[in-house]
């Protein structure tokens, strides 16, 4: 794994996210095994890999939400657990119940609570930042929908300004990007590009190829061990892809491959993503 | 008997007002707890719990040798806080699904506790009549001390929800995301389902360890149907329970035949089925008549760049 180190573009001291030598576990099954990556400071960072590969896993283990077998996470250059407050996080739309008795005012000022600590109720301050926040993803108008009336591009963005008004210095996304329509996608990735121009650390969990070298600057590919990490240029590669995700690779040849390498006209070059099937 | 005659009843007479006092005050707090329960879909929760206080009953009356309310509520609550720590531990740490721990708990301590009333009342001990009581509970038979137990344990049970309103609603919706900001959604847990076991040491007395998972889902569920905030549906359910309480103890004095207990899970029962058929918005019949007139006034959707007007679309 130090072969990744090794390589000279930046210091690991600068790292927002530094993780060593992490396994983690479900029962007899590991999930990801001895995982060594950094994710420099001020980076857009996505987590690329197949199914199963492990990355909302290695999100959930550096913010402590999962047990992890083996290995330590460094998050600003600290160990101290307490460090994982400094992550804001969007989980997956999926995971939680959107009948639940609420409006999405109410869900994004969950986003304060972390800050509020026991006890104290938001106030007047904290609904007006989660009215900000939600001006900010372009759902001020939807301030008093219940939450299962939202679309769930609507949801997903609610779950965007939740994490926005943790206000934090690092975010943690998991699927952003899953089931939205273009315009949302579209304003989801305006937002991340905002938070990168103040200077902030975003991590991505993407499942897209098409659009991963567009959206980002760094990347972790990821199939249960550490495929290759660093910059998108230099590790969003045929080699690496393959090697992530297998034979299926040779059919799914993405076009963003073929834009980041000059197009050579080598092996692989028909784009076959969205037309496998569908030829007349 | 006319509704003067009643809340004269409900105001004077000494045992209907215990009845009805008490009966409220376990509607009050298994329905703002048993709300929480439903909306985490932990519904079976209670009905696993109040089964598994059975075997600490008997226990507690092995030890104590009195039919004394309070060392019983003790024994009860104790039994069904491990019953609970067994069920949300094993879920946990096995690949078993919660509705077969859920079951496997259930019937497990509810045996034990058979076995131990059976054991008891072979013993002939005079002091153990009623015991079996507790199956369906003697909500009748409440007394002014009772109603001070449960005023008690209640207030302190609801006392908490107040403090960790905030807490707690999180937990309901987003546990994944409450861990992430630094809150122990595992004490949290722990801590929600302690103070229902709290609800179902009120219960026990009340609608006996059978009945008492109606009292736990019930209320939230009418609630439910009737807003969509969830500090109104805690208000609301707490108020269903307590009428359900009342209803039951006042209908059941009617006719010394009817027993209390059920006739509070009756009462609660009409509650729900009225809430899920007639609650606007929510309820089956306004959604069906809904759907019948949407049908009916369907308009084609706006193009891009038309404007969406709510009212006369039709050409």
């Amino acid at each position: 794994m130090s072969a990744h180190r090794a390589e000279p573009h930046w210091r690991d001291e600068d790292a927002a996210v530094s993780v060593h030598d992490l396994t983690v576990a479900y029962r007899e099954t590991p999930v990801l095994w001895d995982i060594d990556v950094a994710i420099p400071t001020g980076s857009l960072t996505a987590i690329i890999g197949p199914n199963g590969a492990g990355k909302s896993t290695l999100l959930k283990a550096i913010m402590g939400l999962v047990p992890v077998a083996a290995g330590t996470v460094e998050i600003f250059g600290h160990t101290n657990p307490k460090q994982r407050r400094l992550i804001g996080y969007v989980p997956q739309r999926g995971s939680v119940d959107w009948h639940f008795p609420t409006n999405a005012l109410d869900v994004v000022t969950m986003g304060t609570y972390g800050q509020l600590g026991w006890v104290r109720r938001p106030g007047k301050a904290e609904r007006e930042r989660a009215l900000h926040a939600l001006e900010q993803v372009g759902m001020a108008d939807f301030a008093d929908r219940q939450i299962s009336q939202l679309s769930g591009g609507q949801q997903q963005r609610v779950f965007l300004a939740r994490a926005l008004v943790q206000d934090q210095q690092l975010y943690f996304m998991d699927e952003p990007f899953a089931g939205v329509d273009a315009a949302t996608e579209k304003s989801i990735v305006a937002i991340l590009q905002q938070l990168r121009s103040e200077g902030k650390t975003v991590v991505v969990v993407h499942h897209d190829l098409e659009s991963a070298p567009d959206y980002f600057d760094w990347l972790v590919l990821l199939n249960a061990r550490l495929i290759a990490a660093g910059p998108m240029q230099e590790t969003f590669t045929a080699a690496n892809l393959a090697r992530a995700y297998g034979g299926a690779l040779t059919l799914l040849q993405p076009r963003s491959l073929q834009r980041m390498a000059g197009a050579p006209d080598d092996a692989g070059a028909e784009p076959l993503v969205m037309h496998s099937g569908m030829t007349p | 008997m006319t509704g003067a005659a009643i809340l004269h009843d409900l105001i004077f007479d000494y045992t209907l007002r215990n009845v009805a006092l008490g009966s409220a005050l376990l509607g009050i707090v298994s329905g703002i707890l048993g709300a929480f329960a439903v909306l985490r879909r932990q519904g079976l929760l209670g009905d696993t719990l109040s089964h598994a206080a059975l075997p600490g009953i008997c226990l507690a009356f092995l030890l104590t040798g009195a039919r004394a309310p309070l060392p019983l509520l003790i024994g009860a609550g104790i039994a069904g806080w491990i019953g609970t720590l067994l069920l949300l531990n094993t879920v946990r740490e096995t690949k078993l699904s919660e509705d077969t721990m859920l079951g496997v708990v259930l019937s497990t301590f509810y045996g034990l506790g058979i076995v131990l009333l059976t054991y008891i009342q072979r013993r002939n001990d005079a002091s153990q009549a009623g015991l079996d009581k507790f199956l369906f509970g003697q909500a009748a038979a409440l007394v002014r001390s009772n109603v001070e137990t449960f005023a008690v344990l209640g207030g302190m049970a609801l006392l908490a929800v107040v403090l960790l309103y905030k807490e707690f609603k999180l937990l309901s919706f987003d546990p994944e995301f409450a861990a992430s900001i630094g809150f122990p959604t595992r004490g949290l847990n722990v801590a929600l389902t302690s103070l229902l076991v709290v609800a179902v040491m009120i219960g026990l007395q009340t609608v006996g360890v059978v009945l008492m998972a109606a009292m736990v889902i019930g209320p939230g569920t009418a609630a439910r149907q009737w807003t969509d905030r969830l500090s109104v549906m805690l208000l609301l359910s707490a108020l269903i329970g307590a009428a359900a309480g009342v209803t039951g103890a006042v209908l059941s004095v009617q006719d010394a035949a009817l027993p209390t207990g059920p006739m509070i899970i009756l009462s609660l029962t009409a509650m729900v089925i009225f809430s899920i058929l007639f609650a606007p918005r929510h309820g089956l019949l306004p959604e069906w008549r809904q759907r019948r007139r949407q049908r009916r006034e369907l308009v084609a959707p706006p193009l891009p760049g038309e404007s969406l007007r709510m009212t006369g679309g039709r050409p």
